[in-house]
């Protein structure tokens, strides 16, 4: 294999951004008919590396070849034509067109759309069968599922007769099974020769999937190995330069009285769309109860309607006392008084204010907290940064400025400081939603220990969160949900994860 | 890591956006056959060449503090309260009730009243669009711009019917009685052994000004209030999820924003026209905008700022008075300085930002923690 041309080749590729060198000196060599994962933590490199091969950004040094010719790759247009296909985290697609007119876009043949769609829709008819790739082309984008809008963009890169795919963090949206259909699909175009690149920071798809993997840290490739030659915590240990916990160490739970009582909830959002489906269950002193479930299944205004931002009907009792969940009392202020605290699951726009300083973000939502004032008049400042110093030390937080503004910390340290600020307020309940989303593997396994510690306290834990994987190693008790119900209750120890990816689906076929 | 030093922010790109605005008048004045540097001379010695001069540049610079300050108080909370004239127009409708009304033995208790009425009438006169905005989403923009047409017409409306002297042709209130006069410069120097001029408007409520900054910047950055009202003005789903009530941060702050531009009636209608005329605010609410742009919504830029706008709009009375430069480009001048200070900011600073960027990259590649991947 190695005296072959390889179908895509990078030498010596950097970007800077500024101070922040984003890219420094890199090479990969990806063979034709390969899959070639690129693994790495958020913020070192990988978007911005794929974001050069496609056209977005111009390299500060570096040359790029295509099956052994050098290419220059000024705008998209240019990828494409030299074979480049790219699928994004977040689709690009038109929502109230159809799949057909969603892959024609943007490659017409001439001033008149019929003859192009009736070509297109012949040809998407063979690359369907060929690959696996089944849609229906009349369907409105917008009335289709995550798992078949992703296949309409891997149409649209086939349909511009593109050799080489790169597909970014391919599975954030998808349900297991959607998952393992998308990998076969992968598999069938490897089949047939095509390349594939796949960007995740999920060491799973890498070990499941690719043939060849690429490690990067901090703007660097740390290492390039067979897939076969290496494991898990080799990737880890690449990816952060240390060795790292993948799995949390856990007592078995101490159960206690039950602390939050949900009972028969519904809510109705501003569309007038029931999200939450009048779900009932219990979450005890000492418990983590984990949440699963795709994003958008009715878990986010959970989270809102406990953390006293939006408005529900039922009942729900924090150590026996009714919430109220609709009147004056129904506010954020209220809940964090009566013991609530919430790590929102979106820290940027919720849960950090992030033009603010990281003192003024320790007393957010605490604001009106007594240690925090000087007299009635003025709130004391200082106060407030020596004990955001404290939080950050414990937390480890970095760098240890309370001075910084919140958005020159990285993911990591700021969901760092959010999770010291509401674990350190000493709830009796805590809401925690998607904690360790884009944040590097180092802070996620220091969360994590934070997460079991506040249980081991005999606190209650409501975590949400997307990643099977989390809610499987921290969950003294796993929900699914799905469609605003709860599809069923399962212990971590007598399941897996593809029966709950079954729930996840809504499928209630398997249960026990 | 910031994209430039603070000082570049804070004095740098108002100095550069300032001289793009002279040299663009310089080319509009010598188009019309004048002398650029005659016409900066005379502006500059008009505005702060002598003592009388001074006394109208800070006449019209505390207007521009009150106006300033209830601008910048707004853009904290991200509401952009154009209504500041309209403000202005009620609280002097609420000083002159109070001067007229209120039989006051000295000018020192005077003037705490007429703090109150105009404090009062503007906020009032805010709550309004600030109540359609918090409850019914009606876009505080268009509420508090009309507002000001309906203030307008208001005080017409009054001055003519309700509040003219019998007998007086003019639309204006009868002059306030002597001891609601408020000591100018020249009397509240003297007893220094200062001789200010004496025919020059500036008073006492530029000391009231200089308060409200104080008050205001300790408001913003001491308070919980403050600390509540930048917070939702930053994020307002963040505002939620902390329990900040939305309503009633922008019924607050329009409240307290009114009542600061409403106190500028202090300056115009108490201090130096004594009496209730039309149009007495002259537009000062509008220049309040284009101030707290400048000031970059800090109490003391805001001073800055005002001080310069004074400076101008004094120097450019001057220079049409002086000179053949008539009085509609005066008004250019002043306007291109609004453009380039207020709207034109990120013509300026995206430039300067990636020349700082290049700086800092040219001397050492600073191996820092990568951030900017995504």
């Amino acid at each position: 294999m190695t005296d072959q041309i390889p179908a895509i080749e990078l030498r010596g590729i950097s970007k800077a951004f500024g101070p922040v060198q984003a890219n420094k000196d890199i090479s990969i060599r990806v063979m034709p008919g390969t899959i070639h994962g690129i693994i790495g933590e958020n913020g070192a490199g990988k978007s911005t590396l794929m974001s050069i091969l496609y056209g977005f950004y111009k390299a500060d040094a570096g040359e790029i070849f295509i099956a052994g010719r050098k290419v220059s790759i000024p705008d998209s247009q240019a990828a494409i034509a030299a074979g480049i296909g790219m699928v994004f985290q977040h689709f690009k697609l038109v929502e109230n067109f159809t799949v057909l007119e969603n892959v024609v876009l943007g490659a017409e043949d001439g001033a008149l759309l019929r003859p192009s769609l009736a070509k297109a829709r012949k040809q998407l008819k063979q690359l369907s069968d060929e690959y696996e790739l089944s849609v229906e082309p009349d369907a409105l984008i917008e009335e289709i599922g995550v798992g078949m809008q992703q296949r309409v963009e891997i149409l649209k890169a086939l349909y511009r007769r593109a050799d080489i795919l790169i597909l970014d963090e391919p599975t954030g949206v998808l349900t297991p099974a959607e998952a393992d259909h998308l990998f076969r699909i992968l598999e069938n175009l490897k089949r047939e020769g095509k390349t594939i690149i796949l960007i995740t920071h999920k060491l799973r798809e890498i070990m499941e999937i690719t043939d060849t993997v690429s490690v990067m840290r901090r703007g660097e490739m740390t290492a390039t190995v067979k897939t076969a030659d290496t494991s898990p915590p080799e990737l880890a240990e690449l990816m952060v330069g240390r060795k790292v916990l993948l799995q949390v160490e856990k007592s078995p739970a101490k159960l206690g009285a039950p602390v939050l009582q949900v009972q028969n909830l519904s809510v109705v959002d501003g569309k007038k769309v029931q999200r939450v489906k009048g779900i009932s269950f219990d979450i005890r002193a000492g418990e983590i109860l984990g949440i699963a479930g795709v994003a958008g299944n009715g878990q986010s205004e959970l989270l809102e309607v406990l953390g006293g931002y939006r408005k529900g009907t039922g009942t729900i009792l924090l150590n026996g006392t009714p919430l109220d969940l609709t009147g004056a009392k129904s506010d954020g202020q209220t809940r964090r008084a009566m013991g609530i605290a919430h790590v929102p699951e979106d820290r940027q726009s919720e849960g950090l204010i992030m033009e603010f300083t990281a003192w003024e973000n320790v007393a957010f939502g605490h604001h009106n907290d007594a240690k925090y004032q000087k007299n009635a008049l003025f709130m004391n400042n200082a106060a407030i940064r020596a004990d955001t110093a404290d939080k950050m030390a414990r937390f480890d937080v970095r760098p240890p400025n309370p001075l910084l503004t919140a958005k020159n910390f990285s993911g990591g340290n700021q969901q760092k400081i959010v999770v010291a600020r509401e674990i350190e307020s000493n709830p009796d309940l805590l809401l925690i939603g998607q904690p360790t989303r884009g944040v590097d593997i180092g802070a996620i396994e220091f969360i994590h220990k934070q997460i079991v510690a506040l249980r081991d306290q005999g606190k209650a834990i409501l975590l949400v969160s997307v990643e099977l994987d989390e809610i499987m190693t921290l969950s003294d008790r796993i929900a699914v949900m799905f469609d605003g119900q709860i599809m069923g209750e399962r212990l971590p120890a007598q399941t897996n994860a593809r029966e709950l990816g079954l729930l996840m689906a809504g499928i209630k076929g398997e249960a026990a | 890591m910031e994209k430039m030093p603070r000082w570049a922010d804070v004095i740098l790109i108002p100095l550069i956006s300032l001289a793009l605005a002279a040299i663009l008048s310089a080319i509009v004045i010598a188009a019309i056959g004048e002398s650029p540097r005659e016409a900066l001379r005379i502006m500059i010695d008009g505005a702060m060449g002598s003592k009388y001069a001074w006394g109208y540049t800070l006449y019209y610079a505390t207007n521009f503090i009150f106006t300033g300050l209830a601008a910048a108080l707004a853009f904290h909370a991200k509401l952009f309260n154009i209504g500041g004239d309209g403000q202005a127009t009620l609280g002097g409708l609420g000083v002159a009730l109070v001067c007229l009304y209120i039989p006051w033995p000295h000018w020192s208790l005077a003037i705490l009243g007429a703090i109150a009425g105009s404090a009062l009438l503007g906020a009032a006169w805010a709550l309004i669009p600030a109540y359609l905005q918090a409850k019914r989403g009606s876009h505080i923009v268009i509420t508090t711009m009309m507002f000001n047409f309906i203030a307008a017409a208001l005080l017409n409306y009054l001055l003519v019917s309700v509040l003219k002297p019998i007998g007086v042709m003019e639309p204006a209130t009868g002059s306030f009685p002597d001891p609601t006069h408020l000591p100018n410069f020249y009397a509240m120097l003297a007893p220094f052994g200062i001789e200010f001029s004496r025919g020059a408007p500036a008073n006492v409520s530029f000391l009231v000004a200089i308060a409200a900054c104080v008050g205001v910047w300790a408001l913003i950055w001491r308070t919980r209030l403050g600390y509540q009202l930048r917070a939702f003005g930053q994020s307002e789903d963040g505002a939620k999820y902390a329990g900040i009530n939305p309503t009633k941060i922008i019924i607050i702050t329009m409240t307290l924003s009114g009542a600061l531009a409403g106190m500028m009636a202090l300056n115009n209608v108490m201090g130096e026209a004594e009496r209730l005329v039309l149009n007495a605010t002259e537009g000062a609410g509008f220049i309040g905008i284009a101030v707290a742009l400048m000031g970059r919504s800090h109490p003391f830029g805001i001073f800055l700022a005002a001080i310069l706008f004074g400076a101008l709009y004094q120097g450019g009375a001057i220079l049409s008075q002086d000179t053949a430069v008539p009085v509609q480009l005066i008004l250019v001048i002043q306007a291109l300085v609004i453009l380039f200070t207020g709207a034109l900011d990120n013509m300026v600073r995206m430039p300067l930002e990636r020349i700082f960027l290049a700086l800092r990259r040219a001397p050492k590649p600073v191996p820092t923690p990568v951030k900017a991947g995504e």
